[in-house]
């Protein structure tokens, strides 16, 4: 009895002074409440990179803190593939050895006479008065690995800002384009290979000139896009690019043509198309400096001046 | 007090709060490993936050998935937020359940955390897939069903500094 007395005198005189929770209920907002704020600012940060990309500064940021940490996490990986490069076979090296130096050799004709052939186009190209050829500089850089994004189609390269990469240059390798650099980071970049649905990259098909645009169709496909059904292709094609763009050097050999769906029923035809370079492969790149753009020709502005007048003086 | 699932009569030791952040920086560390397009490789740092979310949902909770989560999205090149927001939705979900989950023995509690990490991927796959990625394959999931063949071992693991004893005897050591 002596107990349940005491208790509403306590209860009582908290009344008066507010009630308050012991320490050990006190456990910060409600957990839809912070549910709601981290989603919220979740959303926030989606929209911000997807819509605006805004947020590469701090991407940046991040990244160079967590660089130390993955070059910690790739040791043992290149490690072990090191170790499986140093117990594959004899005969795999050998073949792969052979094969090279048939390449070789079948490039041999090919390369002794490149020097002279590129004199030989410069001196016709200035007989012409045609703008000359820039040659862009190139800077060989290693895979490190392919990025853990089931989403998109991504390589992590060993080159980055330090060493004058910048988002936007042309990667290749020794038989054709590979992708572009979307992501320069202090020590490594990104490149988002041509197999990345939102990759697009203008060509010409080699046979005939055509100008199109081929873009990444998922799991290592790649689509040509935008072509009429009477278009002229036929499955074999090489598309190189066409360099329309100022970022691609045109000529460099992009993809094959696979198949081609001529169904009348769409405006345009379905075109599939395979890399040339080996895109899904580790090894080694180049990335292509920046490209700079030839100079839009002067001369048509005057003409036009003229007609213009002409053509009031003639009213 | 702690007990390792509420229908067992052992007493654990308190959870350290190092050791549960270690545990998931350690979680955070094996995610950066390049396994490339390699389908079924278990998402180490999801299991980890589930693990803690319903065991110390005090100690773990949206606020470390939030972090962590942006972490990752920087380390794997995919959008900022994504995984971000599947990891607040799964710290959530796991520490509003913990209370249920903590009564079924741990092969149970295994299929209770299935459906949740099952729903972290869903959730960053609608925003991709919003955002206009390609769809990666239904092999994408495989991850999740081997990360919960992993559970059992973890509670081994995790659980493992708390089985300790109190005072600590030379003659019965464990």
């Amino acid at each position: 009895m002596f107990p349940r007395r005491e208790i509403p005198a306590v209860m009582s005189t908290a009344g008066h002074t507010g009630h308050t929770p012991p320490p050990f209920f006190k456990r910060g907002p409600a957990p839809l409440a912070r549910l709601a704020f981290f989603v919220t600012l979740a959303l926030l940060l989606l929209v911000a990179d997807l819509r605006f990309r805004t947020l590469e500064v701090a991407r940046m940021a991040v990244a160079t803190v967590l660089w130390p940490l993955q070059k910690a996490v790739l040791l043992p990986v290149e490690g072990a593939g090191e170790a499986g490069n140093y117990f594959s076979n004899l005969a795999s090296l050998q073949l792969e050895n052979v094969e090279l130096r048939k390449r070789q050799l079948a490039q041999a004709n090919l390369l002794l006479r490149q020097a002279h052939l590129e004199d030989e186009n410069r001196r016709l190209r200035a007989l012409l008065a045609m703008q000359e050829r820039l040659d862009v500089p190139v800077r060989a850089a290693e895979i490190l690995y392919a990025a853990r994004d089931p989403f998109s189609r991504r390589i992590i390269i060993d080159h980055g800002l330090n060493h004058g990469i910048e988002s936007g240059q042309a990667v290749i390798d020794d038989l054709g384009v590979v992708g572009q650099v979307t992501r320069a980071f202090p020590l490594t970049s990104e490149v988002t290979l041509l197999t990345d649905k939102n990759q697009l990259i203008p060509v010409q098909v080699a046979r005939n000139g055509l100008r199109a645009v081929v873009a990444g169709a998922g799991s290592g496909a790649m689509e040509l896009k935008f072509l009429p059904a009477n278009a002229d292709v036929q499955p074999g094609d090489t598309l190189v690019t066409s360099g329309l763009d100022g970022i691609y050097l045109p000529g460099l050999p992009v993809a094959k043509v696979i198949s081609i769906d001529r169904n009348t029923s769409f405006s345009f035809a379905r075109i599939d198309c395979a890399p040339l370079a080996g895109v899904e492969r580790h090894g080694q790149v180049l990335v292509l400096g920046k490209r700079i753009a030839p100079e839009m020709p002067e001369e048509p502005n005057e003409p036009s001046k003229n007609t213009v007048k002409g053509r009031r003086t003639a009213k | 007090m702690i007990q390792p699932t509420h229908s067992s009569r052992r007493i654990l030791l308190p959870a350290r709060g190092w050791f549960v952040y270690l545990s998931l920086c350690v979680a955070l560390v094996l995610n950066l490993i390049p396994f490339g397009r390699l389908p079924g490789i278990p998402d180490w740092f999801a299991l980890a936050l589930v693990f803690w979310c319903i065991h110390q949902p005090l100690k773990v909770g949206m606020g470390a998935g939030f972090f962590f989560g942006l972490v990752i999205d920087v380390a794997n090149g995919s959008v900022m937020g994504q995984h971000a927001l599947a990891y607040v939705l799964l710290a959530f979900a796991a520490g509003g359940l913990s209370r249920r989950i903590l009564w079924f023995p741990v092969a149970q509690q295994a299929l209770h955390v299935l459906p949740l990490l099952l729903g972290a991927q869903l959730v960053m796959l609608l925003i991709r897939l919003a955002a206009g990625a390609e769809f990666p394959g239904v092999l994408y999931f495989l991850s999740s069903f081997f990360a919960v063949l992993l559970w059992h071992p973890l509670n081994y693991v995790l659980l493992l500094p708390q089985y300790q004893a109190v005072e600590r005897d030379e003659n019965r050591p464990i």
